[in-house]
């Protein structure tokens, strides 16, 4: 990993981490400045004032009450300036910008699932660099929390309401993702990669299901069978769930549906389902599947078809 | 040796019926007047045994968890004990060790000598807060025994609803440990306020006493909360009530908001009793009066109030809104004041004072240096943008071990070795205990100040095992921990030995002004005073405080007493006689 960071801080690679970094060193050096003034006072007075005789009896100094009120006065005014600083910055992290890509993540023991608007998942983040990034989070079972240090970026991820951080990275590399709040054995092993890619590469990474360019289409199919949710609802054995099984679904003649019309499970029937579930319903069926799938790509499109093809063992519907 | 007759020569005068060596310790023996003695100074010498094996187990635990972080990877222990290790060593360190320290050892010890009173206002309570204490502690013995307990000391729900058995007796044991330390705090409260000696107004009480007086505001108030969580988890986990679990129907933030109600407002259990022992070490090794001493003492007071209404900062990424965050922020500034207030006030009293440099006076100067540090990381982590960043890393484990440990646990040791010839009637060996704080100051500096980098470069806490970049500042941070451990375990070495063969100690071996010193026997009376102390003057007032430096010439830094010619300090001025504390 490309590690180019300061003496105190990691690399920065988002719009934000530069601002964190200032107030950070701002903090340190005046901090710095007056602890080395605090100690220095007390070396100087410790040798100055040393003991030299038992029996020494130094007369009472009488209390300063300007030199009091000015250690009031001055810190009071250091910290709300610090309060101020960082407030501003805090509300900046806390209000995604409404034009942010959405990604959900889900962190269980111990691993994240990243999905994107397609349905893409990786249990990588992949992000496009320069794009605000919004990540929405749940937890399927403890507290865990969503911190990459190049970013500046930390939030905990909850098990009963969803959470978000966003973030816009700034260069592209692969930095570290680590869960930081204590979840038990696998706890330190629940570290996975960000990967800042350009836009273009992102495009591409996600259209074709997360680095799965090069699958197979029925593979491919496969992956997305799972990823998508199909199997809550559709079975590869015969079953009869909520939506009709895939076995054997393609290529059925005879196929019919609840207006008592027949129709012949080919290619085109089936893309139709999944873009417009509502069109066309099967007997036995109710209209429950969602539209959401219309956003699916050409290539998982044709990755889900092919897929059910291998799930089938009827003849290719002849094509007329 | 000479002491001997210093001894007799304050005894003998005054009352024929006490023997001429007769002391608290030797009035009484056997185990059973111990067990069922009222004195606060026994009960402060049992605390003290307890605590010590406590913080020794405490801190062996904390040696096994740098030794597992000296290297990724597994190197003397599976991830599941290691959880358990450090969940142990906080639990033990915070609630066994640090919340009752200061208060139950030197505060048992002290408070009464230092007002000028004959014991506690509720010697029974006293004795019951100790009994009460080790049930606690040996129900976190059984909880270990029992399937272990790995959640961290913060306990956070749903983790903690979904762990083994062990976790149900952890909670009843602090749950139980609490109400010593409510114990405590109310016999505190009262003793302050009514059985001062005549003469000690409140403007003169020692700060040692303010800060007790602060602490035992906090402690009366504060742990009910934890008492209250503790309980709240018990009847989730046992009767299934969803409370804080997400599963029952529970919110786990609820839980967090309750837990750092108590643990934020513990802080300052810990440090405010840590505080006021600094200002009897600056004042006496410097001799002079504390410079500000009303900004200290209120101050105090001041922390003990805004303590409790800072928890949110603790919650910054967890899911609390922004607005509470920021409003929390806020306060967390304000209560930085009065902290940096003393440490100015502390470093102005060395000014034209007449240094001392002796251990418990480096103990002083080392909690100045690590406590600045301590408290200017924590206005670092106060703030919100960067704490969104340091939160659960190493930067906030360093930070609250150079303010509990750095400050606390040096405050205590210091105040050990103040109080040391006091309570056992022995000194020290001078040359070793300089040895022993400076390998303790550098071992700890190189220990924690190497977290600090770490957690700024994204180190998460309570991590088993940790990705290669951060190698070689965890392994520098474990050798440091060896240099830490050895200075410990060296003052435990001559502490053993002084108490067998160490010089007798005189009445007033640090030429120090309050009345522990002045008025009480070099091993205190059972009675404490044979008179009512009559005081007349401040508590750091050395211009005014001629009976310190009654004998003349070295008589008041002890130093004759090994020359063989001490007499004994001329008590200060007692109150008429007969005269009875109400």
């Amino acid at each position: 990993m490309g590690d180019s960071g300061t003496f105190w801080l990691p690399e920065q690679a988002s719009t934000i981490a530069s601002q964190v970094d200032g107030l950070f060193y701002f903090v340190t050096w005046v901090s710095a400045i007056l602890f080395v003034g605090v100690v220095a006072a007390m070396l100087y007075f410790a040798y100055r004032y040393r003991r030299t005789h038992p029996s020494e009896r130094p007369t009472p100094v009488k209390e300063s009450k300007l030199l009091e009120i000015s250690w009031i006065v001055v810190p009071t005014i250091l910290v709300l300036l610090v309060f101020n600083w960082g407030f501003k910055t805090f509300i900046e992290m806390n209000v995604a910008p409404p034009d942010a890509y959405e990604i959900r993540a889900e962190a269980k023991k111990w691993s994240w699932l990243f999905t994107y608007p397609n349905g893409t998942q990786s249990d990588t983040l992949y992000v496009p660099e320069g794009q605000p990034v919004k990540m929405t989070m749940s937890s399927q079972d403890v507290i865990h929390s969503f911190f990459i240090p190049a970013f500046r970026v930390k939030h905990d991820v909850l098990p009963n309401r969803y959470s978000s951080v966003w973030f816009e990275a700034t260069k592209t590399g692969t930095f570290d993702l680590f869960c930081t709040e204590y979840c038990g054995t696998g706890h330190s092993d629940m570290i996975t990669q960000t990967k800042v890619v350009s836009q273009s590469e992102f495009d591409e990474w996600v259209e074709s299901g997360g680095g799965a360019k090069d699958l197979p289409l029925p593979e491919l199919g496969k992956r997305l069978y799972s990823q998508q949710g199909c199997q809550a609802c559709h079975s590869i054995d015969g079953s009869s769930m909520v939506g009709p099984t895939w076995q054997n679904l393609y290529g059925k003649t005879g196929h019919e549906m609840e207006d008592g019309a027949t129709v012949t499970a080919d290619e085109n029937y089936l893309r139709e389902a999944i873009l417009e579930p509502g069109a066309q319903i099967v007997a036995g069926y109710q209209n429950v599947m969602p539209a959401s799938y219309s956003n699916l790509s050409e290539r998982q499109l044709t990755a889900l078809i092919a897929y059910m093809k291998e799930l089938s063992t009827n003849e290719a519907p002849s094509g007329d | 040796m000479s002491t001997d007759a210093s001894a007799a020569a304050v005894h003998a005068p005054e009352e024929g019926a006490h023997g001429e060596d007769e002391n608290y310790l030797n009035h009484e023996t056997g185990l059973w007047s111990w067990l069922t003695t009222r004195d606060h100074k026994r009960i402060g010498i049992m605390y003290c045994l307890s605590l010590a094996v406590v913080f020794f187990a405490a801190g062996m635990l904390a040696m096994a968890i740098r030794a597992e972080l000296i290297a990724p990877g597994q190197t003397v222990m599976d991830a599941d004990t290691y959880n358990q290790v450090f969940t142990m060593h906080g639990i033990m360190m915070v609630f066994l060790f640090l919340v009752p320290s200061i208060p139950a050892i030197l505060g048992n010890f002290v408070l009464p000598l230092q007002i000028g009173a004959k014991d506690v206002a509720f010697p029974r309570l006293n004795l019951a807060s100790w009994y009460v204490y080790m049930a606690g502690a040996i129900m976190t013995i059984v909880a270990l025994v029992t399937g272990g307990v790995d959640t961290g000391w913060t306990f956070y729900t749903p983790y903690s609803s979904s762990t083994g058995g062990g976790i149900l007796w952890m909670t009843a044991a602090i749950f139980v440990a609490g109400f010593a330390s409510i114990f405590t705090g109310i016999n505190f409260i009262v003793t302050i306020h009514k059985m001062r000696a005549p003469g000690m107004t409140w403007n003169r009480l020692p700060l040692f006493i303010w800060g007790l007086y602060a602490t035992s505001i906090v402690q009366v108030l504060a742990t009910p909360v934890i008492g209250i969580t503790m309980l709240l988890l018990i009847l989730e986990q046992s009767l299934g009530i969803g409370i804080f679990d997400p599963a029952l129907g529970g919110d786990p933030i609820l839980f967090q908001h309750f837990f750092w109600f108590y643990s934020h407002p513990a802080v300052y259990i810990m440090i405010l009793p840590a505080f006021g022992i600094l200002s009897e070490l600056i004042a006496t090794f410097s001799r002079q009066r504390i410079f500000g001493y009303r900004a200290i003492a209120l101050s105090s007071v001041a922390i003990s109030l805004l303590g409790f209404m800072v928890w949110g900062h603790h919650m910054f990424v967890s899911g609390q809104s922004a607005v509470s965050s920021i409003i929390f922020s806020l306060i967390t500034y304000l209560i930085g004041i009065p902290s940096g207030i003393k440490v100015f006030n502390w470093v102005a009293t060395m000014y034209k004072g007449s240094i001392w440099l002796q251990t418990p006076m480096l103990y002083a100067l080392s909690f100045l240096f690590l406590f600045t540090i301590g408290g200017f990381t924590g206005i670092m982590v106060g703030v919100l943008a960067v704490d969104v960043h340091l939160h659960d890393t190493y930067y906030v484990v360093a930070h609250f071990h150079y303010v509990m440990m750095g400050g606390s646990v040096m405050a205590l040791l210091g105040g050990m070795h103040y109080w040391w010839p006091k309570m056992t009637g022995k000194m020290y060996n001078e040359t070793l205990g300089k040895i022993a704080v400076a390998l303790i100051f550098i071992g700890f500096n190189l220990t924690f100040f190497t977290q600090f980098i770490l957690g700024a470069q994204g180190m998460p806490r309570r991590y088993y095992d940790y990705v290669e970049k951060y190698a070689p500042l965890h392994e520098l941070s474990t050798y440091g921990s060896w240099v830490l451990g050895l200075g410990l375990f060296l003052v435990l070495g001559y502490a053993i030995h002084s108490l067998y063969w160490g010089k007798k100690a005189p009445a007033n071996p640090w030429a120090a002004a309050t009345l522990e010193w002045t008025n009480v026997a070099a091993l205190p009376d059972p009675h404490n005073f044979l008179r009512t102390p009559l005081v007349t003057r401040g508590p750091y007032d050395f211009h005014l405080a001629d009976e310190v430096f009654g004998g003349g010439d070295g008589v008041g830094d002890g130093r004759a007493a090994t020359a063989g010619t001490l007499e004994a300090p001329k008590p200060a001025p007692s109150a008429p006689e007969p005269q009875e504390s109400h």
